[in-house]
């Protein structure tokens, strides 16, 4: 686009593609693939509209016959799940613990993100592959020694307890991620900073902060999920406190055993998925952009 | 940035006179400034707490992993007693550990390469599934598609398991009510999960489902990066859309595969989530069991630490001998030099 004087008629104009003749060739492969994607497509909606719908029947209903709507929408399964069986302070808990570990940790993976990728000094390759091994890590061998620090310190089976894990965990993963993205900064920004007299510390959060803005953001919703879905950490460290809503929803199902309120739990299923879902669909544009942000480097 | 610049140093010169007179003699090396209490806090704070944090919590805990599996610390006893390798040699003549071990395997063999396979052939029909004339594009509404396809991503794997539980339920379950409402009858009270033929199998497919369309997305972006110019190049030369998916494709986004791969693989050595959801016990003849089920039972059910940290070192060394192969087979046949996660 080098002139400025196009207008939009000449740009339509200008971009707009012949129509290309059809080849049956070509009318087959798309057949096959919109045939396969639709497939697919139906596999991933229809449990999930399946679980909607029995939400709103009564147990004896669901086991009546697993495709008949309910004889009523009945609300009362959402009621019983969110009061009594505790997933509404659950999922209480739950967006307390992520909010505050999200926030903690995309702060503090941004500024060591920043050093490591913009000084050099005795040391910092040692400390970025250390975050490298953490991310290759199984979580799993480190749950049993951490019970016993959290324990020494006097946070097991606490919401600040689990924040702090959730920080540290998310922590590699954040810094890996946004270090090539500060790396990738023009220098000579910090250089213009240090002129005009502002210190590191104001550099960082007013020049450098609001440039990475995109790479935070792609950061922060992969953030978000894997520590939403995370299940392993707070059964582990979290048993006997207040539960997070993957523990309770998992609490739940195994409580019910066989006797079951399977309407309940399927409201509860469906509280717990709806509003990642909500939100994902309304961002799914920038996510998708994140996903090849992240990947095509 | 070592070629000393007349013009750099100058500037530097003129930095020199602002700052006090305890400046060291300015040098034309860049960025060695005096250590001001500016920096000297920027660093305290900015490198040394948030690696506080994960020293302490995420570092430490996997030293001491290595020490506890080497005690017979129950947890509570006061006492804990070197063992040397006891722990491990235990681990490996117990045969339902063997057993979880070998279900391990078979997810790590099985699930990459079925997840990732799916989730290519579904980004190469919606990046390249269009007309073969003109520009090179997309199926029609393939962002439907997209969008669907990630909906598992964003469900927390618990929720999945659960769900997926109920469906196959044998006697209220979707899958039978399919299955008996096309004819099949044979499948009327069917238990998916609790027949050891099928179990596995049955729990397999919850955890590609939960990952396909992600990545499904990944490999779109991935094939989204490719220039335009060749795969108009392998048009031009009579290469049809396999040869073009194979040799093109394929080729050019291999260190996306190799990353989907070793992600997979890392997730098929724990799976600890959607097997404790689908069989939490481990399943009709432990068919389902898996090593950080294992793990997850003797730590905290039974209360052997020292023995659990033993299992979870024996995963943490099978993840890095997984990942090593991974890198190893990719770089012998040809792939990237650069390792990029």
């Amino acid at each position: 686009m080098t002139t400025k004087v196009s207008t939009p008629e000449m740009k339509s104009l200008h971009f707009q593609p012949r129509k290309p003749a059809t080849t049956p060739g070509d009318k087959l492969v798309g057949a096959v693939s919109h045939t396969a994607l639709t497939i697919w497509s139906l596999i991933v909606i229809l449990p999930l509209l399946w679980t909607f719908m029995s939400s709103f029947k009564t147990s004896s209903e669901i086991f009546a016959s697993p495709f008949a709507l309910p004889s009523q929408w009945r609300f009362d399964n959402y009621v019983k799940a969110w009061s009594e069986a505790g997933i509404g302070s659950y999922f209480l808990n739950s967006v307390v613990v992520v909010g505050s570990a999200l926030v903690i940790v995309m702060v503090l993976g941004a500024m060591c993100a920043y050093v490591l990728a913009r000084y050099t000094f005795p040391g910092s390759r040692a400390i970025y592959y250390l975050m490298l091994a953490g991310l290759t890590f199984p979580i799993f061998l480190a749950m049993v020694p951490l019970f016993f620090v959290l324990k020494n310190i006097g946070l097991l089976n606490t919401l600040p307890g689990l924040i702090i894990v959730y920080v540290g965990f998310a922590l590699p993963f954040t810094v890996f991620f946004l270090f090539s993205f500060f790396k990738s900064l023009p220098h000579e920004i910090t250089e213009a900073a240090a002129l005009d007299g502002a210190g590191e510390w104001r550099t960082f959060f007013q020049v450098m902060l609001p440039m990475a803005k995109p790479g935070l953001a792609s950061v922060a919703i992969f953030n978000f999920l894997g520590l939403w879905n995370q299940f392993l950490i707070p059964v582990s460290i979290n048993a006997a406190g207040p539960r997070v809503l993957s523990q309770g929803l998992a609490a739940f199902a195994g409580q019910m055993g066989y006797a079951v309120d399977f309407g309940a739990l399927f409201a509860a299923v469906t509280v717990t998925v709806v509003p990642v879902l909500i939100v994902y669909v309304i961002f799914q544009r920038q996510l998708q952009g994140s996903v090849s942000q992240g990947t095509s480097k | 940035m070592t070629v000393v610049k007349t013009k750099q140093s100058r500037n530097d010169d003129g930095l020199a006179a602002v700052v006090p007179a305890m400046a060291p003699p300015v040098v034309v090396r860049r960025r060695r400034k005096p250590l001001t209490w500016d920096k000297v806090s920027f660093f305290a704070v900015f490198l040394g707490l948030p690696l506080a944090i994960y020293l302490l919590f995420v570092i430490w805990p996997f030293i001491q992993a290595f020490g506890y599996s080497l005690t017979d610390w129950s947890g509570f006893s006061p006492t804990q007693n070197f063992i040397g390798f006891d722990n491990y040699a235990r681990i490996f003549s117990d045969d339902i550990f063997m057993k979880a071990m070998g279900n391990n395997i078979l997810l790590v063999i099985v699930l990459p390469i079925v997840t990732i396979i799916l989730s290519l052939v579904l980004a190469t029909m919606v990046t390249v599934g269009g007309s073969s004339k003109g520009q090179i594009k997309g199926l029609r509404n393939s962002s439907f598609y997209r969008v669907v396809s990630f909906f598992p991503y964003t469900i927390p794997a618990i929720a999945i398991g659960i769900m997926w539980g109920q469906i196959y339920d044998p006697s209220g379950g979707l899958l039978n009510g399919i299955l008996t409402g096309m004819g099949l009858d044979q499948f009327k009270d069917f238990a998916w999960l609790g027949d050891k033929n099928t179990a596995m199998t049955a729990t397999m497919f919850v955890i590609v489902w939960g990952f396909v369309g992600f990545y499904m997305v990944l490999f779109v972006a991935g094939i989204k990066g490719i220039p335009a110019e060749l795969f108009e190049a392998a048009r031009i030369d009579g290469a049809g859309r396999l040869r073009t998916a194979v040799s093109i494709t394929i080729p050019l986004i291999r260190d996306n595969i190799q990353t989907a791969y070793i992600y997979m693989g890392i997730l098929a050595l724990d799976a600890f989530v959607y097997m404790a959801a689908l069989n939490s016990g481990g399943g009709p003849d432990n068919s389902t069991l898996v090593m950080a089920q294992q793990l997850f039972f003797t730590a905290f059910s039974k209360g052997q630490f020292g023995l659990a940290s033993a299992m979870g070192v024996v995963l943490a060394v099978a993840t890095l001998i997984f990942s090593g192969l991974v890198f190893v087979i990719n770089r012998l046949t040809g792939g990237d030099k650069d390792v990029s996660i």
